[in-house]
């Protein structure tokens, strides 16, 4: 009886830019005719290389951070005072730091840092900016108001002036640097969300639920929140990418995670830029590997754009 | 249009009236007197009553919040715990810094973003297309403080190039004004055209689409003349609309550039307020900041419907 959730084509506006905005059903048909043939997962590599390629770069980096422990050649907190800052090559794959640290092990260590940090900001944010933007487009009406009212204030703030006045109140701590993050995401986030609540609630579907007596709860849940999924993972693939660079910006000024834990961004703060002159292939890897995964995640969430929401898909390209 | 003004000024009003909660209270979230304790620790206030009486602490919220809104309202954002300067004159000190770079690395990044979408929307999968959508992609991806400090790095090892300290006004020396302000510049201006050119690409193609532009190649104009007098002008719009945006990103969101240059605008105020926990500079920062962003988002409303007349407010 209750087949919830049906997959929504939402037309967003007449007005709305680009061809893609509405599908004509021979459009569809069409596409589908030329899909090559194959599994689901090769058929997606095949028709997404960069997507699939840039998520074979995250899952690496992804499982390079989670198993820093076991993979690292040496103890990233462990002082060589015989080998203070060793160019690259021997024992020390990528050199050691001013303290004589491997520089590789660090690095490995300073991605399970930012990206555990940044992963959780974007859970916390994803959820909490997911619930408000439901709440406030659902109910609307002076609740609506209120809410929108709050998301004005904190976005009338650059993101990371926000985080690094959040930051001077907090104190400098890994939790503080989570929540921080967490609290830039939630205005957008729940933007977008209130948008397409909004247009669901006037649905047919919906009406119908309602018709059939289902509950406020209900109807959130079973037939509004699943249909929000497509765009709220996009978007928060996106915000991922934004946190990474926060959390990296947050390190890099002293006020994010502190040292001695290593994070990409506190390993090129100040206390390590001094030394940079004397050393300066400690200033690459943290770099490089920052940029290669907010690259991927760049790459990945515009595949997964136009995997998951074609009406997020920009001119054709 | 005047009933959308007083909305958005009614919109305006309350987002900075909300601001000046959040600057205000900002401080007074810790519970007890870990803030306090914090600033003695910093070493800067030594009269712990003193600055307490300052800040207001010994009276109510509520009488706290009016007293400082009123003196918000005249101007006066208060003094500051470091320089013992009132904020409003630092923030003004700070502002020209902070314009400047913000309009050189604008107007860097439309020099860059223009020719090239253009470019590349009209040879769609050409060269210059696969190249202008590489860069792009990493302006957005490769943090612009890494690319400074590996600018100030590797200038400093092969060219011995340090850049200058201390703010030299344009009109004092241009060329000294220069020398600090284009590099910090050139790398944000990079990194922002990585998004103004995906804009200019993806509103030029939608551009080429119209019918007008049919008609114009109908009627036998040469591409050239379609391009740039038909499609060009229409796609800018879009494009005009991310400037304000941008402003107001660069006017305190360049905080990193500022502190790694040694440039002293908005944004590096703000984190060196932050890092000697000078409370007064920071709630001013912060209203100061969301007064510009509400102000400039206004004049961008406005000017959109003036830059293109089909748009009407009601």
């Amino acid at each position: 009886m209750d087949r919830s959730s049906h997959p929504v084509s939402v037309r967003v506006t007449e007005r709305a830019p680009g061809a893609a905005a509405t599908l004509p059903a021979a459009e569809v048909s069409a596409t589908a005719a030329r899909r090559p043939r194959g599994r689901p997962a090769g058929r997606w590599i095949r028709r997404h290389p960069t997507g699939a390629l840039s998520g074979a770069v995250l899952l690496v980096v992804l499982l390079a951070s989670a198993l820093a422990p076991w993979i690292s050649p040496h103890d990233p907190y462990a002082q060589d005072y015989d080998a203070l800052m060793r160019p690259p090559g021997g024992a020390y794959l990528l050199g050691t730091d001013y303290l004589g640290r491997d520089v590789f092990s660090r690095t490995l260590f300073g991605g399970r840092t930012s990206l555990s940090i940044s992963l959780a900001a974007i859970t916390a944010g994803t959820v909490a900016g997911t619930i408000a933007g439901l709440a406030s487009g659902f109910y609307g009406g002076w609740f609506d108001g209120i809410v929108q009212r709050v998301v004005d204030v904190m976005m009338a703030l650059p993101s990371i002036i926000l985080a690094l006045a959040l930051m001077a109140v907090l104190g400098p701590r890994t939790e503080n640097v989570v929540l921080a993050i967490a609290t830039i995401i939630v205005p957008s986030l729940s933007r977008i969300v209130r948008g397409t609540v909004l247009q669901l609630r006037e649905m047919q579907f919906v009406e119908a639920a309602r018709a059939l007596g289902a509950s406020d709860a209900r109807v959130l849940s079973r037939h509004v929140l699943p249909n929000t999924i497509a765009p709220v993972i996009v978007v928060a693939t996106t915000a991922l990418s934004g946190a990474i660079l926060i959390e990296a910006s947050l390190g890099f000024l002293g006020l994010g995670t502190q040292l001695p834990v290593p994070s990409w961004g506190n390993m090129l703060s100040e206390e390590a830029r001094r030394y940079f002159e004397q050393a300066p292939w400690m200033a690459l890897p943290p770099g490089i590997a920052l940029s290669l995964t907010v690259l991927a995640v760049n790459f990945f969430g515009d595949a997964l754009r136009d995997a998951l929401d074609p009406r997020l898909r920009r001119v054709p390209s | 249009m005047r009933q959308f003004l007083l909305r958005r000024l009614l919109l305006g009003g309350a987002a900075l009236l909300g601001l000046s909660v959040l600057a205000f209270g900002l401080i007074r979230i810790i519970p007890g007197d870990a803030v306090m304790a914090q600033l003695v620790e910093s070493g800067n206030v030594s009269d712990l009553d003193g600055a307490r009486a300052q800040l207001g602490l010994d009276r109510p919220f509520a009488v706290q919040y009016v007293t400082w809104l009123g003196g918000v309202l005249r101007g006066d954002l208060g003094t500051s715990f470091w320089s013992r300067r009132p904020v409003h004159q630092d923030l003004l000190a700070a502002l020209p810094v902070s314009v400047e770079l913000a309009v050189l690395a604008m107007l860097l990044s439309m020099l860059l973003a223009l020719p090239l979408g253009a470019a590349s929307a009209s040879r769609r999968g050409g060269t210059v297309d696969l190249a202008a959508r590489l860069l792009s992609f990493g302006g957005l991806s490769v943090p612009h403080f890494w690319i400074a400090t590996l600018v100030l790095l590797y200038g400093s090892i092969w060219f011995r190039w340090v850049p200058p300290l201390g703010y030299v006004a344009p009109g004092e020396s241009l060329a000294r004004n220069l020398e600090q302000f284009l590099i910090p510049a050139a790398i944000l201006g990079v990194h922002l055209s990585a998004r103004s050119l995906r804009l200019v690409r993806s509103s030029l193609l939608e551009a080429l689409q119209e019918d007008y532009v049919r008609t114009a190649r109908a009627k036998g104009l040469p591409g050239p003349r379609v391009l740039w007098g038909h499609a060009f002008r229409n796609s800018l719009i879009p494009t005009l609309t991310i400037l304000g945006g941008q402003f107001t990103y660069l006017l305190s969101g360049s905080v990193i550039l500022e502190d790694i240059f040694s440039l002293s605008g908005i944004g590096r105020y703000v984190v060196e307020s932050i890092t000697h926990r000078d409370y007064p500079a920071v709630q001013g920062a912060i209203l100061f900041t969301g007064l510009v962003v509400v102000v400039v988002n206004l004049t961008v409303d406005l000017a959109y419907a003036w830059i293109d007349p089909r748009i009407r407010y009601q």
